[in-house]
């Protein structure tokens, strides 16, 4: 759906060449909400509008719905929507009237009737005659969305569609989108929001000037940090962190076990001690672990599968540039 | 023709929105046209002193003066320089139009989204610059036909008339005011891409009134004769920087010059 091939975007800055984009190879499949992340100045804005054919590549190929970026432009802003950072709306008009002129311009057939049906799916019919200025933040983004909507596009680009707005409108919006992922549409998500990014999309990319790592958020979890067991130990059977280091000496010597780490746990106030076991197949490996520690006489309170947060592997990423380069 | 007409309707109904917009489009052509009808008035009614006479026998050296008597003559002549402030319209409407519509839509961020339609740059272009330049024009022609409206009443002869229908001034309605709002547009246009205000691209864009100022001014002393050769060199002219600023608006005006160099 959407494809780039050594995307490359390059400005000139202060007499010399600023690279915004350097040699993106990516792809983007069809119905897929892909989260593009990034710090601030990476070039995500940049490479949406290159894929959007506002903005030219300096090297490199694209294609959006299968036409070439620089050879169908017209063809490909005709079937995509793009959700700008800012909604850029006519503040003086009402908000029918500003989604009638895109939807002209759209070449949408029943403008009424598409303008009227956004206007009810995002909640604005009842102020649409209202002047477009006079909204709250969270309803001029409804509004930016229901106009990248009106021509029905398959592909659609939004670039950080829930910064600046309060909890609540951000949430409203997440959930809009979530109903777009289950039209089949093909959502392209630049944000910051790394909680929005794992809940919304399928594939995340991490990108800095150049795509840092690509997969879904589990399987960057997993080539980051691999897939650790924390099995809480109750107190009463302990008699200190000798007979924890002990207990995590047993499993050390399984021999599918990569890793153990010993943690204090005081949940509750109750005392207690952690062991954090990286392995490869927890539901595989997990029983034989608690059998041997049942066996050696732990009580134990909790097992779980420790999950790092996307902001963890964001981080990593941004910090060790590879996935499997952290701990 | 649907996105151009789009373009049009947006530009229009946004214009009517903005009141200090407006007020110039509709305010200032009143005044001027006011001017050279209260012109046509005091003439009418202010004797001609010896020392007026010999001071405009410079003008009355045009043909179309031939055979009038002095109440006649320094009516048309002082009606006539006045006449000038009607190609001040073409100017000042477009300018304003143009400076708030395009820096109104960078301070807003309206533009990125309009430019991400599949509509070509040229047709953007010409659209925002119909949108401009339509009611600068229609004004201009407006006030025309009404001060011809008003002179019809207060021009002491028929004689006097003759010279406000002169094929001068038809010169100067017909071709070097178009010409005139093409100039205005392309100015807004560039003056646009370097302001983030649009009062100050406004203020900026109305320097292009200077050299007008300069005709009205040499008429008003004397040192310029309006007739039709004045008016077809000054087309020519305007006709020449058009087409300079024409080829410089337009390529300032294109979607990845708008997007990343645009301040």
């Amino acid at each position: 759906m959407i494809r780039t091939e050594g995307l490359c975007k390059y400005f000139a800055g202060n007499g010399k060449e600023v690279k915004a984009v350097d040699g993106l190879h990516l792809e983007v499949r069809r119905g897929e909400v892909f989260g593009f992340l990034g710090p601030n100045g990476a070039g995500k804005t940049t490479t949406v509008r290159m894929l959007a054919c506002l903005i030219a590549p300096s090297a490199g190929r694209a294609w959006v719905n299968g036409l070439a970026v620089g050879k169908a432009n017209l063809a490909i802003q005709a079937t995509v929507g793009i959700l700008t950072e800012s909604p850029g709306l006519y503040e003086r008009l009402s908000a029918r009237y500003n989604l009638e002129i895109f939807a002209e311009l759209y070449g949408v057939k029943d403008v009424k009737g598409q303008v009227e049906k956004y206007l009810r799916l995002l909640g604005l019919w009842d102020r649409r005659d209202a002047e477009a200025g006079t909204f709250s933040k969270g309803m001029k983004q409804k509004l930016a969305i229901a106009r990248a909507l009106l021509h029905e596009p398959p592909v659609l680009f939004m670039d950080e569609p829930t910064a600046a707005l309060d909890p609540e409108a951000a949430k409203t919006v997440r959930d809009f989108i979530e109903t777009l992922r289950g039209q089949g549409r093909t959502i392209f998500l630049c944000t910051h929001n790394l909680d929005e990014a794992e809940r919304l999309c399928d594939r995340i990319g991490v990108f800095r000037q150049r795509l840092i790592a690509v997969d879904t958020p589990d399987a960057l979890r997993r080539q980051l940090f691999g897939r650790q067991t924390v099995v809480s130990l109750t107190p009463p059977v302990l008699q200190g962190a000798a007979q924890a280091e002990a207990l995590a000496g047993s499993v050390r010597g399984l021999p599918f076990v990569q890793h153990v780490a010993v943690l204090d746990d005081d949940a509750g106030g109750r005392g207690g001690y952690q062991l954090v076991i990286s392995l490869d197949d927890p539901a595989l490996r997990n029983p034989t672990i608690i059998q041997l520690l049942v066996a050696q006489g732990a009580q134990i309170r909790f097992v779980n599968e420790l999950r790092h947060s996307l902001e963890d592997v964001y981080l990593s990423l941004m910090h060790n540039g590879q996935p499997g380069g952290a701990p | 023709m649907r996105q151009f007409r789009a373009v049009v309707r947006k530009e229009w109904a946004d214009m009517l929105r903005n009141k200090l917009v407006f007020y110039v489009i509709i305010f200032v052509p009143l005044l001027m046209l006011a001017i050279p009808i209260v012109m046509l008035i005091i003439m009418r009614q202010t004797p001609v002193s010896a020392q007026d006479l010999e001071e405009m026998q410079g003008m009355l050296k045009n043909p179309i003066f031939a055979e009038m008597n002095s109440v006649e003559a320094i009516q048309s002549v002082m009606a006539s320089n006045m006449m000038v402030l009607f190609l001040m319209m073409p100017l000042m409407v477009p300018v304003t139009i143009a400076s708030y519509s395009i820096v109104g839509e960078k301070v807003t961020r309206s533009l990125e989204p309009l430019l991400a339609t599949p509509i070509t740059t040229p047709r953007l272009l010409l659209a925002k610059g119909f949108a401009a330049a339509a009611p600068g024009i229609a004004m201009t022609w407006i006030c025309y036909a009404l001060f011809l409206a008003a002179a019809r009443i207060l021009a002491v002869s028929d004689r006097v008339f003759a010279v406000f229908v002169d094929p001068m001034w038809l010169v100067a309605m017909c071709v070097l005011a178009p010409l005139m709002t093409v100039m205005a547009v392309m100015v807004g246009i560039i003056v646009s891409s370097r302001v983030s205000d649009p009062r100050a691209a406004e203020q900026l864009g109305s320097l292009i009134l200077l050299p007008l100022m300069v005709l009205f001014i040499g008429a008003m002393a004397g040192f310029i004769m309006l007739n039709g050769t004045t008016f077809w060199i000054s087309s020519a002219i305007v006709a020449g920087a058009d087409v300079a600023l024409v080829y410089l608006g337009t390529a300032l005006f294109q979607r990845e010059t708008i997007l990343t160099r645009w301040k």
